[in-house]
């Protein structure tokens, strides 16, 4: 439905961002979200939808805590 | 201003003299082109292998090649996965008016450096031009020598087999999609000849069942291809497919799998177990071949399947490309 | 279940009654066939697609008027590469571009307003498919439209919203125990906006991101909510989908479209599930209104059954035989992210999984 990953945030101008996505840097339009230099964003059809709230690494080990906050 | 081509090039006249001069000439010089007859007389003895193909990428140029050197290197690699020694390769050039003679230069002079680099002499070639916009086509033929006792082809793979990889996978189709698509990074095409990849494998004393390039369709195209015509299952590890960060990067955002995606450097071959050790660390010394790794396996008769193993222990089947590959974002 | 090999272990040894949950969005599907997750749960836990493929859901006279541009003097049709292969009731797009049409393949919406800048002799005509996720794309699009006088781009919208269809399928489909939410559309929407449907319908809600682990914690929970006897609406992707979604994108949204009735292919006519340009913006819009109907499938075509999860692709019979990937009848087929042509290529063309 919804191709998105997430990207680092290395330079900001303007309306727009220069995003890092392991390597490839891409130019990417931030008229949705306030990032900063360094945050990681959720990136889809080259507009930024959201300032994550971890890093990719954590991701994983971020899940496992929200499974257990919910007793399941 | 620049000069550029025109009809005239093509007409058999003056300007076409000129060019051949300026440019073909003087760049493909050899004994044989040089006598300029109307067909290169070659001394072939043994079993010969014949191969052709048609270049028509843009850009031009892009990082880590252009289409002149993809012409030489895409032709001789065809040979190689043969376990042929290219020799001669002849090219067709389609000239669109417009284009640059500079350009065409540059494209020239870099044909003749991969043809030294792979040991092949460019024999004979032919010139047209038609209406355009400054487009470029190029047909190279390639004729090479199969030495005594190789019997490589893609109908060789046999049950227990190792499946090596050359390199990182997707290298050459994301250098060329970052430069049509207007994004930014290093990602360089890994357009290269194979063939001195080759000799090392055969040199380490390495059996070698099946080779083929990884181009057009991806690893998973070829893959189906060899197993298919083998009639063999095979089994792949995802965990152990190389691919660099900034491909799979690239990758991710435009939805794009870099097990379907073409290489003009990198090759698989099919060996059998017992020299599967081998023909990787012959692999690793080469330049073309340092990032090469055992993929995976033929696990023995069938009608072609490949299954990936998952890293978390899943599997799946994996068919060839179908289509294009576009790039999806919704 | 402290990792991801307990949760394996949990979902492989599952012997309870038969589960069906349904995948909404055609990018989990994708991912569920690459990570390999049906090879490694009880066969007693069936996962199904949804409807969330933009391709799969558009009727065919939206392509149709998308070619009716771009035949015309000077006019440039933008699409996602998504978009090309489909079959309008004549050519697609792709096909099209041999008869000489425009068509340029886009990466990002923002970018046609830079090209409609730089060629003003030309009309931009963008085919603006998709779902909630994108449709701020668009909006930013024409916000920088707007801002800099360009007049010369028009958008065709096929633009769906998720919520109604979901609710659609939970009053006419039985037999779905859960549903695996759209993640990236969520980022837009907020997970919060389940919780509702999880009541009225009673069932399990459970919004997942894309990489394997996301996917398998949300089929555990799911698992754990049937056996329970709850319905939740949970969020098990905190890290790219707020509670309340994006307030600036949903405003935005709403600043450039008004919703109203929407068919999809295969559910029909649904209130309130598409998006369509104001009036104040309706000299942008390129006729998106009343493009409803449907070049006729084969009468053994199953695709809208597919679409809703009835049936699975290789219980349709064209699946394999007339309709393949290279000869697609139907748009599942069509489309990368079509339950149809994930099956295909995931089973060889057999309609067999591992």
């Amino acid at each position: 439905m919804c191709v998105a990953i997430p990207g680092k945030v290395i330079s900001l101008e303007g309306s727009r961002a220069t995003v890092d996505f392991e390597g490839s840097c891409v130019k990417v339009n931030t008229g949705l979200v306030e990032p900063k230099v360094g945050d990681y964003v959720l990136v889809h059809a080259g507009c930024a939808i959201e300032v994550m709230g971890r890093e990719k690494a954590e991701e994983i080990i971020g899940l496992f805590k929200e499974l257990e906050a919910l007793d399941i | 201003m620049t000069e550029k081509i025109t009809m005239a090039h093509g007409s058999g006249g003056r300007s076409g003299a000129d060019l051949m001069e300026k440019v073909f000439a003087k760049h493909f010089s050899n004994e044989v082109l040089d006598r300029m007859e109307d067909a290169a007389v070659l001394d072939i003895s043994g079993r010969a292998a014949v191969s052709t193909d048609s270049f028509v990428v843009t850009p031009h140029f892009f990082k880590g090649g252009d289409i002149g050197k993809l012409a030489v290197c895409g032709t001789a690699n065809d040979l190689a996965m043969m376990g042929a020694v290219p020799k001669y390769i002849t090219c067709g050039f389609i000239l669109e008016e417009g284009l640059a003679i500079e350009e065409l230069e540059r494209i020239a002079a870099s044909m003749a450096k991969a043809a030294e680099d792979a040991g092949v002499r460019i024999v004979a070639g032919d010139t047209k031009v038609v209406e355009g916009k400054g487009g470029l086509y190029i047909n190279t033929t390639g004729i090479g020598i199969i030495p005594e006792g190789r019997n490589a082809g893609a109908a060789g793979c046999k049950e227990g087999d190792a499946i090596i990889l050359s390199g990182t996978l997707g290298d050459h189709h994301a250098c060329i999609l970052s430069a049509r698509m207007g994004m930014e990074n290093d990602i360089k095409s890994d357009c290269a000849f194979l063939g001195h990849a080759v000799e090392k494998i055969y040199a380490a004393g390495a059996e070698v069942h099946a080779m083929r390039d990884v181009t057009r369709g991806g690893l998973g195209t070829i893959l189906n291809e060899l197993a298919e015509a083998s009639g063999v299952d095979m089994e792949l590890e995802e965990s152990s497919l190389p691919v660099r960060p900034e491909v799979r990067g690239l990758c991710g955002i435009l939805g794009l799998e870099p097990l379907y995606m073409g290489n003009e450097g990198k090759m698989i071959a099919v060996v059998p177990e017992k020299d599967a050790e081998k023909a990787l660390t012959a692999l690793k010394e080469t330049p073309e071949g340092r990032d090469a790794a055992i993929i995976g396996r033929v696990t023995g008769k069938g009608e072609g399947e490949v299954i990936m193993n998952t890293p978390l222990g899943g599997s799946r089947i994996v068919d060839m490309l179908y289509g294009e590959g576009l790039p999806r974002i919704c | 279940m402290r990792d991801i090999k307990e949760i394996i272990g949990y979902l492989r040894a599952y012997d309870g009654p038969e589960l069906k949950f349904m995948e909404v969005c055609g990018t989990h599907t994708a991912a569920i066939f690459k990570s390999g997750i049906r090879s490694l749960i009880s066969p007693k836990i069936h996962l199904i697609s949804g409807p969330g493929c933009p391709v799969c859901v558009t009727p065919t006279a939206y392509i149709d008027r998308l070619l009716e541009y771009g035949r015309r003097e000077n006019h440039v049709i933008c699409s996602f590469g998504d978009m090309l292969k489909v079959p309008g009731s004549g050519c697609s797009l792709s096909e099209a571009k041999g008869e000489g049409v425009n068509v340029r393949m886009i990466y990002s919406p923002p970018d046609v307003a830079d090209m409609a800048e730089k060629e003003r002799d030309k009309t931009f005509v963008m085919a603006a498919v998709g779902f909630e996720t994108t449709a701020p794309a668009y909006a930013l699009m024409l916000k920088e439209a707007k801002g800099r006088g360009i007049d010369n781009i028009r958008l065709v919208t096929a633009l769906k919203r998720v919520i109604p269809a979901l609710s659609w399928i939970c009053e006419n489909e039985e037999g779905i125990d859960g549903f695996i939410c759209p993640g990236h559309v969520s980022t837009i929407i907020g997970s919060d906006i389940y919780a509702p449907l999880a009541e009225r319908y009673k069932k399990p809600f459970v919004v997942a991101g894309f990489e394997a682990e996301h996917l398998l914690a949300a089929i555990y929970d799911l698992v754990r909510c049937a056996e329970k006897g709850e319905a939740r609406a949970d969020n098990l992707y905190t890290s790219g989908v707020r509670s309340e979604g994006n307030l600036k994108a949903l405003a935005l949204i709403d600043e450039y479209f008004e919703t109203g009735d929407a068919v999809w292919r295969g559910l029909g006519r649904i209130p309130e599930s598409g998006y369509y340009l104001r009036e104040e913006f309706a000299g942008f819009d390129g006729g998106s209104r009343g493009l409803d109907s449907d070049s006729e499938l084969p009468e053994a075509c199953r695709c809208a059954d597919v679409i809703v999860g009835r049936i699975s692709p290789d219980m349709c019979p064209m699946f394999g035989n007339a309709c393949r990937p290279e000869t697609p009848y139907g748009p599942c087929m069509v489309s990368a992210e079509g339950a149809c042509g994930i099956w295909f290529r995931n089973s060889k063309g057999t309609g067999k999984q591992i």
